[in-house]
């Protein structure tokens, strides 16, 4: 008994430590930096600029397309900040973190870190623990930085067309960065576990963006014609973030955002989400403890 | 460990990848406070048998065991380019959970702390070999290996590494040394191993490898000469150089008595002198190859 509390006490130390150690390589990447910068530009490229440039020429855009100027401004007032801030998410905010979580992982066979951390005796299991966990923290600060800036940008808007400020619930704000965790998390992750799998970045963060962007899309298409793949669809990572999302913030017809959808309720799309998180750190874990490091 | 003095070992060491046998039961030992020169041609199985020792490469069959307590520099050192050589041994320190200042002793200590804030990726190919002992050292390890540590290194550099060695062993370190570099492991290594086709031909200290002092002696008629010194040497003490004097197994302080022999024999001496065979001749010997030696 002694030695399994002795073990674990040992796991948690090494796992804080690496965790610490990651993030301090991490934050002087630029990749990292460019990573979050792209999408922090797109959310608000696709959240607010272009809804309103719409909005103030009254020339509605591919986005807003069907919808009043009243419609527009109450979209960009800042009750409506956790639905804006999570659309993106499952499109594009999903392959960034996609992309991200390859690079941490597989760039670390490339260029020798991982051998070099294990062959100083830092034992596997708390080394990728504290990858993870520093990559987590990272999904958290991307959702702290993007809210953040997008409640900004909307009170901004609201001050200067003159609207009153009404804030969103915490209830609203709550469910949009637990839903939003979860998105990006699972994607993170599944790069992390493709960058593992491939052993380096390119590989992984290729094939993760043809699946994410093109594969998953073209089987919801299939899927409309054959019933089996329609079944297939509803437990891919895709649907299930898009309709997580969709749950939160609705489909809005056919030409809504990217990404977004309906095919399955939101609580079950919440768990299959979760599953897939538990699912990438296990198989991670599991692999890099089995493999050999060369 | 098996007891007291050994810090690492390995028994019947094998690892096969397909239909080839890179290391094929090897049983080798290292103690404590020695300088072990581990020895063989180029795909001889040396990196192979030391990553199976760090836990690198898992075993086909065999054990391989070192203490936990350990430093290396396995196959050239692999860092994160973007960050200095300091802030990456900061990241090793932190996964070890060792101070700082542990960083600024080890740059010290390989004669790279005035350049420790240039980044790893403009580092000179010797530096970064600096820099990969440097990350061997953090925390003062029970056993440092080292895989070619002076590839890169120009003259200087290469005896500044040899003195480091030397002065390691001194410190009661023990280090287990791969090198190309006969001379120098026949300089600062204590006992060696010599791997060949993935099987340890040979462990012993450098001066039974060697096999001692023996006489040189050039005398003729041969066939007489011959015949006097296997009387005196026994028929295993006599062998043929390959300039046609004979090299017999005796110490330097029977030249008298073989010379007097001779003469007592009517044969005439031309040349007694006490030969001392080098590392590389016995290398050479046991390997039967002259190319160069990784």
């Amino acid at each position: 008994m002694s030695t399994i509390v002795s073990t674990a006490r040992s796991t948690t130390r090494g796992t804080t430590r690496s965790t610490r150690a990651e993030l301090m390589r991490l934050r002087a990447w630029p990749a990292v930096w460019i990573t979050l910068g792209a999408w922090l530009l797109l959310s608000l490229l696709f959240g607010y600029l272009f809804t309103y440039l719409s909005y103030t020429s009254g020339d509605p855009g591919f986005s807003d397309e069907g919808t009043t100027q009243a419609q527009q401004l109450a979209r960009m007032m800042p009750d409506a900040v956790p639905h804006v801030f999570l659309q993106g998410m499952p499109m594009f905010g999903g392959a960034l973190m996609m992309v991200l979580g390859a690079l941490v992982a597989g760039n670390g066979y490339g260029w020798g870190t991982w051998k070099t951390l294990f062959s100083q005796g830092v034992r596997r299991t708390p080394a990728l623990v504290g990858s993870v966990a520093s990559l987590t923290l990272i999904v958290v600060g991307t959702l702290v930085v993007t809210f953040a800036l997008d409640l900004a940008v909307s009170l901004l808007i609201t001050a200067s067309e003159s609207q009153d400020v009404v804030m969103p619930s915490a209830g609203s704000v709550g469910e949009a960065f637990g839903a939003g965790f979860l998105v990006l998390q699972m994607w993170a992750l599944l790069g992390f576990l493709l960058g593992t799998l491939a052993r380096g970045p390119a590989l992984s963060v290729g094939l993760g963006l043809v699946w994410a962007l093109v594969v998953e899309n073209l089987l919801r298409g299939v899927g409309q014609l054959l019933g089996w793949v329609e079944n297939l669809t509803e437990v891919l990572p895709g649907t299930a973030a898009g309709s997580l999302v969709g749950s939160i913030v609705g489909v809005g017809g056919t030409d809504g955002t990217p990404g977004v959808v309906d095919t399955i309720p939101g609580d079950r799309a919440a768990l299959t989400v979760a599953v897939y998180v538990v699912l990438a750190v296990l198989a991670s874990i599991a692999l890099v403890r089995r493999r050999d490091v060369t | 460990m098996d007891t007291d003095m050994t810090v690492a070992s390995t028994e019947s060491l094998t690892k096969v990848y397909g239909d080839r046998v890179a290391v094929d039961k090897v049983t080798m030992t290292v103690r404590r406070g020695e300088v072990y020169g581990f020895l063989g041609p180029n795909g001889a199985g040396k990196t192979t048998t030391l990553r199976m020792l760090l836990g690198l490469i898992r075993p086909t069959s065999g054990s391989a065991r070192a203490s936990t307590s350990v430093g290396a520099l396995i196959e050239g050192p692999g860092f994160f380019p973007y960050l200095s050589g300091r802030a990456n041994l900061k990241v090793l320190a932190r996964h070890r959970g060792l101070p700082d200042s542990e960083v600024e002793r080890v740059l010290e200590r390989v004669d790279l702390a005035s350049r420790g804030d240039d980044r790893f990726k403009g580092y000179s190919l010797g530096m970064k070999q600096r820099l990969g002992v440097a990350a061997a050292l953090m925390g003062d390890p029970e056993l440092i290996v080292l895989d070619e540590p002076t590839n890169g290194l120009d003259p200087a550099g290469m005896a500044d590494m040899r003195a480091l060695v030397v002065d390691l062993a001194r410190g009661g370190q023990t280090v287990l040394l791969s090198s190309h570099l006969l001379a120098e492991v026949q300089e600062i290594c204590h006992r060696v191993g010599v791997i060949d086709d993935g099987r340890l031909l040979r462990e012993s200290t450098v001066a039974e490898l060697r096999g001692g002092v023996s006489l040189r002696v050039r005398a003729t008629p041969e066939p007489e000469a011959l015949a006097v010194a296997m009387r005196l040497a026994g028929d295993d003490g006599v062998r043929r150089d390959t300039d046609g004097s004979l090299l017999l197994t005796l110490p330097a302080d029977r030249a008298p008595d073989v010379a007097r022999a001779l003469v007592e024999a009517r044969v005439d001496v031309h040349e007694i002198t006490a030969a001392e065979r080098s590392l590389e001749e016995v290398f050479f010997e046991m390997t039967s190859q002259k190319e160069s030696v990784r």
